[in-house]
């Protein structure tokens, strides 16, 4: 996995809430079995018209925003397990999305694939949707080494939370893979007790 | 020290604790389909690391599957793509596996509990947010992503940090023409479609200690539908009976031993939660839902609410109501009883009872869509095929199908669709389609009169 320490970027403002995989990434599109491409469909049935023309209205048509971090509103990410709405939402070159709270596998995908989920407070939400809305230029700040955000020019700034264990992957670049299959002979003393504990029953 | 259920099934599956950091979680056992699969055997080859427990691994082919003409090869290129890869990775790493057409085949939650590989205090995962619907036998059951099921292929373990805890208690009974399915879209209409995110759920009281296994899967299987990860009732005698004889089920001593296992797994009674509902079972009544998330659920007999904030109004557009409005005598052309939430025999027993003797409104297209082929096989033993054939309905083949509409089974833009699946998000079912949850008792009810009744009304 890519390694992750901060980065400083323009945002893309999505204000809705309970933005759910299935608006991430249709199921239709989910028949491919490698990981990539999944970006060009990223957001389809609301990038695109009926008709496969773009939707001018949708904020990622809107030639105002762009940028790596996507700001988006409370429960991002709710529905499905499927890991492809992280991978469309990184193929389009998303590194952050913003949030005020996150659903729960949604946010362990996005970890585990390297895209940052950063959970702040309802009201730096607003703030942060509000500056980027009236200045697409302004550049976020995202740094995990010391667990911040801030928006500049403003310079709000707020701490955000993450795992200890799930901070020191992303900077390294290690995966739970690495982890697990370094526990192996941990695990097989597990199942050797399990198996002992069946017979002695 | 007092334990929860949760606690008891947890604590016997974990290896290790990294301090400050998530534990280690044995996982019993790993379904697996065509869908979320295909990624993680990629990234195993890559790296070359083989599978460390394929015996624990259990395949069927679902979620891409057609639900006519299942003998004849897949029309879609991709779709059969999709189907060839699982069947050469099943092969390939030693993985049992009920590809289409095979006799155990079906939606993956409605075929392992149907074997008996789902078990009580089991720790089970699957690439799919609804394998939550195994915690009806008690057991730690919960949706992962690709690269979690990559970690699982290598390890049998996943890195997890512990849930919190919370109870729902319903207790009473249940009126009349209440199914299990509006249970749970009751609670989660009252608190809300992330009320359970972080946590672990289990259901308690008289309603989920009267209630059928299959009941049980129904409730448990929308857990996510709230936002928790999994969600548990305690293993009782329902519970073992269902069990007991299957396929798969422990035979003999095994099967002595792990009851007094089984036996041992529920709360203890002062143990405590970190969250608790308690709701009362005489205020449930059939519902539906009227928006595109789960949690917008009324009572059939009550008006859309009126709230002034940009998601609902953008979700009511969507659905094309109004605020404050009925959705009582709203014409209704597509009807689905199926899906990992209700499609096992008891849905459509209950549906057939109700349709036995009348016709389907004519302008309605109602698709019933078994659960496995055990059920489909059932369907027709208890003579229930030829009630719903004669009514008009369309019986097709099992798989996930119009759920989310990764097949050809997809409901055209701006219809409504009546449905017993479990999420109602904008173009779930086929873009632009529009989709109202309910029970499988107030699908019928809809496509035989071709619009949205007032159930309580019609049965009374």
């Amino acid at each position: 996995m890519e390694k992750y320490i901060s980065l400083s970027s323009t945002a893309v403002p999505l204000p809705h809430e309970n933005v759910d995989t299935d608006q991430i990434i249709p199921a239709r599109f989910l028949k491919s079995t490698s990981r990539e491409g999944f970006g060009d469909n990223l957001f389809r049935d609301w990038r695109y018209q009926k008709d496969g023309s773009l939707n001018a209205d949708f904020v990622l048509n809107d030639n105002r925003y762009s940028g790596q971090i996507l700001i988006a509103g409370h429960n991002f990410g709710c529905g499905s397990s499927r890991e492809h709405a992280a991978w469309a939402l990184s193929d389009y070159g998303f590194k952050v999305i913003v949030s005020s709270f996150f659903a729960d596998i949604f946010k362990g995908n996005a970890l585990n694939i390297g895209v940052l989920p950063v959970q702040v407070s309802p009201a730096f939400l607003d703030v942060l949707l509000k500056t980027v809305q009236e200045h697409p230029q302004t550049k976020i700040e995202v740094n995990l080494e010391d667990q911040y955000i801030s928006g500049k020019p403003s310079e709000d700034k707020e701490h955000f939370e993450i795992d200890s264990y799930k901070k020191t992957c992303l900077i390294n670049g290690y995966d739970d893979i690495d982890f697990l299959l370094s526990k192996r002979a941990e695990i097989e003393l597990f199942e050797k007790q399990q198996e002992l504990a069946r017979v002695s029953d | 020290m007092s334990k929860t259920l949760f606690d008891k099934v947890w604590d016997a599956h974990r290896v290790h604790s990294i301090e400050n950091g998530p534990q280690i979680l044995y996982i019993d056992k790993h379904l697996i389909h065509e869908v979320t699969s295909p990624q993680a055997f990629r990234e195993l080859e890559l790296r070359e690391i083989p599978l460390f427990r394929p015996q624990q691994v259990v395949a069927t082919a679902d979620h891409n599957t057609p639900t006519k003409d299942q003998h004849l090869p897949v029309k879609d290129e991709l779709s059969r793509k999709q189907l060839t890869q699982l069947s050469e990775n099943c092969e390939k790493n030693g993985i049992r596996l009920y590809e289409l057409g095979h006799k155990y085949n079906g939606i993956v939650h409605v075929m392992a509990p149907e074997l008996g590989i789902t078990q009580p205090g089991m720790s089970i995962v699957c690439g799919d947010s609804h394998t939550s619907t195994h915690g009806a036998f008690g057991s730690i059951a919960f949706g992962i992503g690709t690269s979690q099921v990559a970690q699982v292929f290598a390890s049998q373990c996943l890195l997890l940090t512990k849930p919190k805890s919370m109870r729902i208690t319903v207790n009473g009974k249940l009126r009349k023409g209440v199914l299990p399915k509006d249970v749970i879209l009751y609670i989660i209409s009252k608190i809300g479609t992330n009320a359970g995110t972080g946590y672990f759920c289990e259901y308690a009281g008289e309603v989920f200690e009267n209630m059928s296994m299959e009941g049980r899967m129904t409730v448990c299987n929308m857990s996510i539908e709230m936002g928790a990860r999994g969600g548990m009732i305690a293993p009782d005698q329902t519970t073992f009976a269902y069990v007991k004889g299957r396929k798969f089920a422990p035979k003999g001593e095994d099967w002595e031993s792990k009851l007094a296992y089984w036996k041992s797994l529920p709360s203890d009674d002062q143990a405590e939660f970190d969250k608790e509902y308690a709701f009362d079972a005489e205020d449930i009544e059939p519902m539906i839902t009227f928006g595109t998330n789960p949690g917008m659920g009324i009572k059939v007999s009550e008006n859309i609410p009126s709230r002034d904030d940009a998601s609902f109004e953008k979700s009511l557009k969507y659905m094309d109501f109004k605020k404050g409005e009925s959705l009582i005598h709203k014409p209704v052309n597509y009807v689905f009883i199926g899906s990992c939430t209700n499609s096992r025999i008891e849905d459509f027993r209950v549906a057939a009872e109700f349709v036995k003797g009348r016709q389907k409104a004519e302008h309605v297209t109602a698709w019933l869509v078994p659960g496995s082929k055990q059920v489909e096989q059932q369907i027709e033993a208890e003579g229930l095929k030829a009630i719903f054939t004669e009514a008009g309905f369309e019986l097709r083949q099992p798989g996930c199908s119009a759920c989310l509409a990764m097949n050809e089974d997809k409901i055209p833009a701006g219809e409504y669709c009546v449905s017993t699946s479990n999420r109602n998000f904008e173009g779930r079912q086929g873009q632009g389609s529009r989709t109202l949850l309910a029970s499988p008792l107030l699908a019928a009810a809809t496509a035989i009169e071709g619009k949205i009744v007032d159930l309580t009304k019609f049965l009374n």
